[in-house]
């Protein structure tokens, strides 16, 4: 009885730089922010329709606890009558949001839900709380690499040297430059939504743009950076996505619902994956769990015309790229740039590929799929295959 | 401009607690404008418990905050308060220390001078009153061409009700913008009706604002809102009140208003709002606000404004902290509480000890009947709220499950609290509290609403009379905002402690007093009508002798207070305070001839709804051959307040004279500008006349 699940729209706050621009604003005022204004620009879905909200965060304590999902339904003026709940993936959280929300969908439960995710890492730097079990160590379950991301990173480049610091600082560069060009054209700020921002000596504000983007980078900037992980390492604060704060929020419906109503549709959801690795190496995650998605939906990665991967570490990405043939600068990839220039608040950036991706499928009408894909802490990874609605047959 | 040199805060003035003005921009492209916001916002630093004020150093920090949003040449500026607060207003604090007329004319100027910026520079400017805005506050906004405004904030002009005017532009830009009625309303009957605050949805319907949006994306809406007038999207029409035929109309309406509140005295500001407005009519910005400007350094320095401002900090101090309290700890948890009668009085105790305390309340009579008959007046109150919708049927059903009602006192076995509200009789109340102690435990508190009985006396011969205490209400109990806490010598710390506990969870007010004939209301209040029954029973005509005090401004005359106290209530504790207190204590044979004609009140209400005498009255005067003059009668009750009050402090009744000026203020609903009534006995020479010293130092209720 599986039904049809199509993404309706998504939408962002700005990004911040962990502790700068979102200093003095709360977690939970960010998503409901989102919440906000995802709901104002899709004034056809009634509030009462909605049949469920998950939101994602990595820590849930303090402003993104209390089971955020509830309570951002609360905060955000939803009729007492719509549920929430919490999602936790790590940094594939808001992506497991989605995939959850839209299990509900195709079995058929739900008509209509808000998948989303939030993380303000000024307020809750990551590893804040963590209590990880002796036996990891002891029982060497995993090596002491797997608990620190930057180090995963590096293992990542240890096992494929092909992928040097040389290259991953130019891929760094690329997403800068690609989100730079993206931004001249007014194209990221479309689904951007304008964010109250307060801080007790710059006073209120009103974020309208991303904050950690680095235009005019060079590689040179970038080869002078430190490997912090290691000496001599590869990895460095340049071609790795920041410490961010943001929320994400997307609209998910069953396509029956999203037509009776006369929705928008963005993008239609094929299947998704989700894929373990070695801990150590969790950069890796995206590979196993895009093999598994493509094989399931009985397409190939020649079949796939755009791909919207989280840039956590340029190495990541390369090593994908890598396995499947494809191209450092391929333009079918991450075509606006990512997380190494806009940001990575941990569990709100699944959503931040979606809403990427769709944007790409109103440019590119002749392309019929399209991926978002992550890795994901302690060694996973995961993949949604989407199916671009303004698809012309005929067209290349 | 820079801070004026005699805006230095005078000795003793405590530091000024600056609000802050910090200019930040937002780009409008995102909002549909290509253009940037210059926004401002004040903040004070301090949480949403002490609001942004405007002192002489915070106005300083707004002009300079102004000046260099105008340097960034914006397309627009907009002010916006901090978390939940917009702006409370002038700095009160400051305000008490102010000696010199000119500095008082400085500041007002001053105040002037940096927000009229916002109204004359050639860019428009909009004001997002997020949260609270009061006073200064609102008059902040007003400067602006547009204004926003948060849902849940509440905004208003308190100033007459203080004793001032809305003297920084307020009084001159509000009825240009709304017209004179609506501006009555908000300048002087909300301020009048004990400060009334505007919701969001009253300032928009008044046109007080432009537009009111959610707190949760209050700025993002209210920037977007500034957007859509800038680019012409939005078009906010303002009308022309020059001509509008309702000035008059307005203007006597609120002198009406004001005339009631103050029993028919012309009172300074109240008057000096009304010419303002009036002028408002005409005046151009400059002369309107030079006329506030005069108008609040009058009232600033008058004596009346700093009695006000005294009785303003009184009430809020008092309402907090308890004066002579034991420490809260001491006090005993109270889960059950019992109300002996069934009465009106005992069954409005009942409702409030439902009401607050939410736990099972029973009450008693001499049988079921009338014991029903009061819980069904609960119940039916219960019913009214929910009516009015200040209830939910719920909490509704919730209390009224609480209440029960027997003739069987063995309902009082469990009590924590037992209140008695029966006939006023001691040897009945000496009777009821012996029979009590074998029903409840020995630490449950006993109570009584007794308004001029000895408590000591009905606590003799009980086995337990430390948890014996006074707990004197005021008619009608749910407003009246003062409760009476009187301790024998033998009643202890825990006993006290848990009254004032209870208290302080029925929300009161409360003044703790020792044991004494008719405590603080009672005994000031008898006194004085005593003397102005006493002249009219001497041969002083009636109207002579009860509008001997017209033009002082208490909110009625003393024949209107008999009428709702009731002759036969006042009669009793007059006979009852002269037993106790002495002959200066005097007994109205006219009086006497009334209770027992059965004539309830003085006035009657004619035709058209005024009061004039009742003929029947009028009738019973017992009249003597000494006429007094109005001069006369005013001089005698007056003479007898100061008296009365000396003796009260001598006997250590109250701790302070300022508990003696709170249970007048809140207990007789004497006017502020009184500062209750001591500080007016001292600026009229009076105490010194009776007793060779004055109550307050100059300064704490005066000018200094």
């Amino acid at each position: 009885m599986s039904r049809s699940v199509v993404l309706v729209d998504a939408v962002r706050t700005p990004f911040g730089k962990a502790g700068s621009l979102y200093a003095g604003t709360r977690a939970d005022d960010l998503i409901v922010r989102a919440m906000r204004g995802l709901l104002e620009r899709n004034p056809k879905i009634a509030p009462t329709d909605i049949d469920d909200v998950a939101i994602a965060a990595a820590t849930q304590s303090g402003d993104q606890g209390m089971n955020i999902g509830r309570s951002a339904t609360l905060l955000a003026g939803l009729p007492n009558s719509v549920p929430g709940y919490s999602i936790d993936r790590w940094c594939a959280g808001a992506l497991t949001a989605m995939t959850t929300i839209a299990g509900s969908i195709a079995m058929g439960a739900y008509d209509v839900g808000i998948a989303g995710g939030v993380e303000h890492m000024g307020n809750h730097p990551m590893g804040e709380g963590i209590d990880p079990n002796p036996r990891y160590l002891a029982e060497k379950i995993v090596e002491q690499d797997a608990l620190a991301m930057g180090n995963t990173a590096e293992r990542l480049h240890d096992r494929f040297p092909a992928i040097t610091k040389e290259r991953a600082d130019r891929y760094a560069l690329g997403s800068q430059e690609k989100t730079a060009k993206a931004y001249a054209e007014g194209k990221i700020q479309k689904d951007l939504i304008p964010t109250a921002t307060r801080s007790p000596e710059l006073g209120w504000g009103v974020a309208t743009i991303d904050e950690p983007p680095r235009p005019g980078t060079t590689m040179e900037a970038l080869a002078a950076l430190k490997t912090p992980f290691r000496p001599a390492g590869r990895v460095t604060a340049g071609n790795a996505a920041g410490l961010n704060d943001g929320a994400t929020v997307s609209l998910l419906a069953s396509e029956d619902f999203a037509k009776a109503k006369g929705l928008s549709i963005k993008a239609r959801l094929v299947t998704f994956a989700f894929a373990g690795v070695e801990p150590e190496v969790m950069g890796y995650g995206p590979v196993p769990a895009t093999e598994k998605a493509l094989k399931k939906a009985g397409l190939t990665i020649a079949d796939i015309g755009l791909f919207e991967i989280n840039e956590a570490f340029a190495v990541q990405v390369l090593a994908f790229l890598d396995h499947f043939g494809i191209a450092d600068d391929d333009p079918r990839v991450n075509p606006v740039g990512g997380a190494i220039a806009v940001g990575h608040p941990l569990a709100s950036s699944g959503v931040r590929l979606a809403l990427n991706l769709a944007r790409g499928f109103e440019e590119h009408p002749e392309v019929r799929y399209g991926i978002t894909t992550m890795c994901i802490g302690l060694g996973m990874g995961g993949t949604i295959i989407w199916e671009n609605p303004h698809f012309t047959k005929g067209a290349k | 401009m820079s801070t004026p040199a005699d805006l230095t805060l005078p000795e003793g003035a405590p530091e000024e607690v600056i609000t802050h003005a910090i200019v930040r921009p937002v780009d409008l492209t995102p909002f549909g404008f290509k253009g940037t916001l210059a926004l401002i916002t004040l903040d004070n630093g301090q949480d949403h418990t002490r609001p942004n004020t405007f002192g002489a150093k915070s106005l300083a920090a707004l002009n300079e905050a102004i000046t260099s949003a105008i340097a960034s040449a914006p397309a627009a500026i907009a002010i916006t308060g901090k978390p939940f607060i917009f702006a409370a207003g002038a700095d009160l604090s400051a305000l008490a220390f102010l000696n010199k007329r000119e500095q008082s004319l400085a500041i007002g100027k001053f105040g002037h001078d940096v927000f009229r910026r916002l109204g004359e520079i050639d860019i428009p400017t909009f004001a997002f009153i997020n949260g609270l805005a009061l006073g200064g506050g609102l008059e902040v906004g007003l400067h602006c061409n547009y204004r926003t405004l948060s849902s849940t904030a509440f905004t208003g002009l308190p100033e007459v009700f203080l004793g001032l005017v809305p003297g920084w532009g307020g009084a001159t830009l509000l009825p240009k913008l709304i017209g004179p009625e609506k501006a009555v309303q908000v300048i002087m009957l909300n301020a009048l009706n004990n400060n009334t605050m505007m919701k969001a949805k009253d300032a928009l319907s008044l046109g007080v604002v432009d537009a009111v949006y959610e707190p949760a994306d209050f700025l993002e809406k209210s920037v977007s809102f500034a957007a859509s007038v800038l680019s012409g999207s939005t078009k906010i029409e303002r009308k022309d009140f020059s001509n509008d035929p309702a000035w008059d109309s307005a203007l006597a309406t609120g002198r009406a208003a004001a005339l009631k509140k103050y029993g028919g005295a012309e009172i300074a500001a109240p008057t000096r709002a009304l010419e303002l407005i009036a002028a408002a009519k005409t005046a151009t910005r400059s002369s309107g606000f030079d006329a506030e400007d005069q108008a609040l350094a009058d009232l600033t320095m008058s004596d009346p404004l700093r009695a006000s401002l005294y009785a303003f900090n009184l009430i809020q101090k008092k309402r907090k902290k308890v004066e002579g309290a034991p420490k809260p700890a001491l006090g005993r948890k109270v889960a059950k509480v019992g109300v002996v009668g069934a009465g009106l009085m005992a069954s409005q105790l009942a409702l409030l000890f439902v009401r607050n305390l939410k736990c099972p309340v029973v009450m008693t009579d001499i049988d079921q009947a009338r014991a029903d008959k009061g819980v069904a007046w609960v119940r039916a109150e219960l019913a009214k709220l929910v009516e009015k919708r200040r209830m939910s049927q719920e909490s509704a059903d919730r209390l009224s499950a609480l209440v029960s009602g027997s003739a069987d006192q063995s309902v009082f076995t469990g009590c924590d609290f037992v209140i008695e509200a029966i006939f006023e009789e001691l040897s009945l109340k000496q009777e009821l509290f012996k029979k009590l102690e074998t029903i409840i435990s020995p630490e449950c508190v006993l109570a009584t609403n007794t308004s001029s009985l000895s408590v000591e006396a009905m606590s003799e011969g009980l086995k337990n009379p430390e948890r014996v205490v006074g707990f004197h209400f005021f008619n009608p109990v749910a407003i009246m905002p003062l409760l009476e806490v009187a301790r024998t010598t033998k009643t202890d710390d825990a006993t006290t402690a848990t009254a004032v506990n209870i208290g302080k969870e029925l929300k009161k007010t409360m003044v703790i007093t020792k044991d004494a004939p008719g405590f603080v209301v009672n005994r000031l209040l008898t006194r004085f009508m005593g003397e102005i029954t006493d002249a009219m029973d001497e041969g002083t005509p009636p109207e002579i002798a009860d509008n001997a005090m017209r033009s002082i401004g208490f909110p009625m005359s003393p024949f209107e207070l008999l009428g709702l106290v009731g002759p036969g209530v006042a009669l009793h504790v007059s006979e009852t305070l002269n037993k106790n207190l002495g002959p200066r204590y005097k007994i109205s044979p006219t009086m006497q001839a009334m209770v027992k004609a059965g004539i309830r009140t003085f006035y009657i209400k004619d035709d058209k709804g005024g009061l004039i005498a009742n003929p029947e009255a009028v009738e019973l005067i017992v009249s003597g051959d000494k006429s007094s003059t109005a001069e006369q009668v005013r001089s005698r009750a007056l003479t007898a307040l100061a008296e009365e009050a000396r003796m009260m402090l001598d006997e250590g009744v109250v701790a302070t004279p300022a508990e003696i000026d709170l249970c007048m203020l809140l207990g007789a609903g004497w006017p502020m500008h009184l500062g209750g009534i001591l500080p007016y006995l001292d600026r009229e020479g009076i105490s010194e006349a009776v007793s060779g010293k004055r109550f307050h130092q100059p300064g704490i209720a005066s000018l200094p």
